[in-house]
């Protein structure tokens, strides 16, 4: 399982190299000089032969890359043009926000996902099976801030149960999380389902009825251990939309977080901060397909000896 | 009585008729035999035997099953759970998709135990042991902590066994146990089957393809083809004196020491599948004896000697 | 003979009730787009400031927003924007896809190695980040939203074509071998490649209505089409700053997004079951 790890950690290498030369490009690729996009508007020549020292501007391209990645993964991520401040500063202050929310819909979504998924399929062609398969097509095709916008209409202005906007008390993360959240449990609850019918039809299936044990506690006690798997591929496949839809779902309910950071420096033309919040945000698309990929291999023998 | 009384079955998936009254005896301490080409219905029988038709969309559609006297086609669903592992169990074609790919082969044997016997989870562990020992697996504490990919074929059939055997069951289906296997393991297999009959005075439903397994371990056989009896009897006599033309050219497909090359026989034609049935005698498009009142009426099943045949013309002597 | 198996699938799709609702819907919504000067009730851009965020009525059907403009002609209008928009990107994206999908897949070795690395990286993140880090690059604006688009769906049509091009490839080797001429290249191109280029013709349909909800997603956060052109996604950025005061800019963009999206999903789906693909659309 070790090996696995290390060898896991190994691939992501190159991947993380690649995301960050693309990141790092946004500067050079934007129209202008970059000392320009990186600088306060009115300053100095000693400050921007400052900045040119520091991320090595007069360097060839490659160097450059190297000084800013250092510099990123010491922490020093340059300074916010519009807010004045060191990025670092702004992203850790956002950073804590969007894990909870990121992490809550995350949970949210895979526990009643799988629930639902798991009752659609023993209870199949039964309204239960009826109503999931509602609920999953609803999820799946309603685009997520018009969900996000309704939800604040009904719950929070006119039934005035949750806050309309901003993070000041938990109940704020209910609408969000469950905003993102529907989304996800549409796509786990189809996988689960589709995965249990799937694995339902296998021989071993057919020699545990034959050994007497009843349809329910084969499809909860065997099909969906099998069916876990799929979806673990799925969700370690599709982590990105949790990334995804946090980016979007913070700006509508006007949350702090990376998310809305990203979207205001990309309006204000922050690069600096731009930069460190995709980069950031690349890493945690990163690694939650590296923590799917574990959960994979944990759960399936047979992906230990693959080592691929 | 017989221990398992099968009488006029039929069997029907959505509106086609698969299995049409067929019908068989065993008792404790035999073998049967029940041969077909592939489409002829075997394995809906032992589906039916053990009451997991539904499971394909199918339904008992007529006839009995008796089971030590009391009919099974209508027992509700919990009853026929309690028997299913308990007094009667299952080998399916597959030993390498028949067990749960996730779970330690001798887990799955102690379920078993656990379920039907209530024994403890080390009691059914030292049972299961026992049993894997007794089907000639070397090192089987070793083996019960494995995991079916780490196995052979041949190993997985024992497990397999193993577990139809936990729950101390009088009757046994085997439907093909012996397919997927490799030649050199058939044979092994074949004779723990018998042994286990011989040894704990079983019965057993041998499905198989292979006349030759056939002669090797059965005592009596059923000739099926598309979904209705052509021919039963005692092996010995079947052998002798095959009475139904399907059954002749079944024995004369098997190969024999000697045999020129490319003398090796076939039976022309293909077996039909469900929707395309003949008219009257359902082999009769692949019968060298065919006459005009085989498409015109179906072959009652007449009793000759101790076996039973269905043909217009099985008074017909052998000719080797 | 391909081309009309094809077309009986087709009537295959709407012989049901799913495919025959969702096109219709789909017909209409594309219709109303095309059609829509002359389909809407007022021009998208007239204001009337002593009409502001009126409720829904007789003379706006869904009410007028925080400058007097009709609600109603301004979504008309926006669907115009929005289809096109996510019409082009797919349409590029699937061509790039599958030039990038079918080179991989034909020549095979170093070239493959290196198209897959790339392809697989853009895979795992979210469409949302890759447009905005192009968005990032090109600024926000009716071009850039479009190129961010075509870019976030590449790598599923590459794939996608990749897969359905090995599955062929080695086939029509063995055919080509045996070939006794231009016999065969001709069926390869003529049969074989239409086949396996449906499932991504089809996989192209469903992506237009996530690229529709794309569209709208930049667009609220202000960074896709710019004003005065109407957009969904903008309209619904404004109706928020409203939305005490006149929810129904909010739920009239959206409902149109989701019934847009809802017919594209139906149909491809029901498509999907007609041609029985459903097994090509996996992209290993």
């Amino acid at each position: 399982m070790l090996v696995y790890l290390i060898r896991r950690l190994l691939l992501l290498l190159p991947v993380f190299l690649a995301v960050s030369m693309v990141v790092f490009m946004i500067i050079h690729l934007v129209p202008g000089d970059p000392i320009d996009n990186m600088v306060q508007i009115g300053a100095s020549p000693q400050q921007r032969a400052i900045l040119v020292a520091r991320y090595g501007l007069d360097q060839p391209l490659l160097v450059q890359y190297g000084v800013w990645l250092r510099n990123m993964l010491g922490g020093d991520m340059g300074d916010a043009i519009v807010m004045r401040q060191p990025v670092i500063d702004l992203i850790a202050e956002n950073l804590p926000h969007s894990l909870r929310l990121g992490g809550l819909a995350f949970l949210f979504s895979t526990i009643v996902g799988i629930t639902t998924g798991a009752l659609a399929a023993v209870y199949k062609d039964s309204w239960i099976d009826r109503s999931v398969m509602t609920l999953i097509l609803l999820g799946s095709t309603l685009p997520s801030f018009w969900l996000g916008l309704l939800l604040i209409l009904l719950f929070a202005v006119q039934l005035e149960w949750f806050p309309v906007s901003g993070a000041r008390t938990w109940t704020a993360l209910v609408l969000p999380v469950l905003t993102i959240g529907l989304h996800g449990v549409a796509l786990v609850s189809r996988v689960t389902r589709a995965a249990m019918l799937d694995v339902g039809r296998r021989d071993f299936v057919l020699m545990l009825h034959a050994k007497g044990l009843s349809h329910r506690r084969i499809q909860l006690q065997h099909v969906l251990r099998h069916a876990l798997l799929p979806v673990a591929t799925i969700l370690s496949l599709r982590i990105g939309w949790i990334v995804g839809g946090a980016v979007t779902i913070e700006f509508v309910f006007a949350r702090p977080g990376l998310g809305s950071l990203l979207i205001t420096s990309l309006a204000q033309r922050d690069y600096p901060v731009v930069q460190g919040c995709l980069l950031m945000l690349a890493m945690a698309v990163m690694l939650g397909t590296l923590l799917g990929d574990l959960v994979q291999a944990a759960m399936d023998p047979r992906i230990r000896e693959q080592l691929r | 009585m017989a221990f398992l009384d099968v009488h006029d079955l039929s069997v029907g998936i959505g509106t086609l008729q698969p299995l049409d009254r067929i019908s068989f005896a065993l008792d404790k301490g035999q073998i049967l035999g029940l041969v077909g080409e592939s489409g002829s219905g075997k394995s809906l029988t032992a589906m039916g035997l053990m009451g997991l038709l539904p499971l394909i969309g199918g339904r008992v559609t007529g006839g009995s099953i008796r089971l030590d006297g009391s009919e099974l086609t209508d027992l509700a669903e919990p009853a026929y759970r309690a028997l299913r592992g308990r007094r009667m169990a299952l080998i399916s074609q597959n030993p390498m998709t028949s067990l749960d790919p996730m779970v330690r082969v001798g887990e799955q044997v102690d379920q078993v135990s656990r379920m039907h016997l209530g024994l403890s989870g080390a009691a059914a562990r030292s049972r299961s042991i026992d049993l894997l020992t007794q089907l000639r697996i070397p090192e089987a504490a070793t083996v019960h902590r494995q995991y079916p990919h780490q196995m052979s074929g041949g190993m997985k059939q024992r497990v397999v066994i193993a577990m139809a055997l936990a729950g101390d069951p009088e009757l046994i289906i085997a439907d093909e146990p012996t397919t997927a296997l490799d030649v050199t393991i058939q044979a092994q297999i074949i004779q723990i089957l018998v042994d286990l009959v011989r040894s704990r005075g079983l019965a057993l439903v041998l499905i198989t393809h292979d006349m030759g397994v056939v002669a090797q371990a059965c005592d009596r056989v059923v000739v099926l083809y598309a979904g209705r009896v052509a021919e039963a009897n005692v092996v010995a006599d079947i052998f002798a004196r095959p009475a139904h033309p399907y059954t002749r050219s079944l024995i004369e497909c098997i190969p024999r020491d000697g045999q020129a090359p490319g003398s090796l026989k076939g039976i022309p034609g293909i077996v039909p599948s469900v929707g395309n049935y003949a008219a009257g005698c359902r082999f009769h498009p692949r019968c060298a004896l065919a006459q005009a009142v085989c498409q015109q009426q179906v072959p009652p099943l007449q009793t000759q000697g101790q076996g039973q045949v269905a043909c217009h013309f099985s008074a017909a002597p052998s000719d080797g | 003979m391909t081309g009309r198996i094809r077309t009986s699938a087709l009537w295959r799709a709407l012989r049901t009730w799913r495919g025959a609702l969702s096109l219709g819907c789909l017909m209409l919504v594309a219709l109303v787009a095309v059609l829509a000067p002359w389909v809407a009730p007022y021009a998208y851009d007239i204001q009337n400031l002593s009409a502001t965020n009126q409720a829904p009525s007789q003379a706006h059907w869904l009410g007028t927003d925080e400058f007097g403009r009709d609600v109603l002609s301004r979504i008309i209008h926006g669907a115009r924007t929005s289809l096109s928009v996510a019409m082009a990107a797919i349409g590029v994206s699937v061509l790039m896809g599958m030039c990038l999908g079918a080179a991989a897949a034909y020549f095979g070795g170093a070239l493959d190695r290196a198209i897959s690395a790339v392809v697989d990286l853009t895979w795992s993140f979210p469409e949302v980040l890759i447009a905005l880090i192009f968005v990032a690059i090109l600024g926000p604006g009716l071009y850039s939203t479009m190129i961010a688009i075509s870019i976030a769906y590449l790598a599923q049509f590459s794939r996608l074509t990749r897969a359905q091009i090995l599955a062929i490839k080695g086939e029509t080797y063995v055919e080509a071998a045996t070939s006794l001429g231009g016999g065969h290249l001709h069926i390869v191109f003529r049969h074989l490649l239409p086949n396996a280029l449906t499932p991504v013709i089809v996989a192209g349909m469903l992506a237009t209505g996530d690229a529709i909800i794309l569209e709208a997603t930049l667009g609220f956060f202000g960074l896709g089409v710019q004003p005065p052109k109407p957009s969904w996604g903008a309209m619904m950025a404004s109706g928020t700053a409203q939305i005490f005061l006149a929810p129904w800019t909010i739920i009239g963009p959206g409902a149109a997004i989701a019934l847009a999206v809802l017919s594209i999903n139906q149909f491809g789906d029901a498509l999907i079951e007609a041609l029985d693909i459903r097994s090509r659309l996996r992209e290993t």
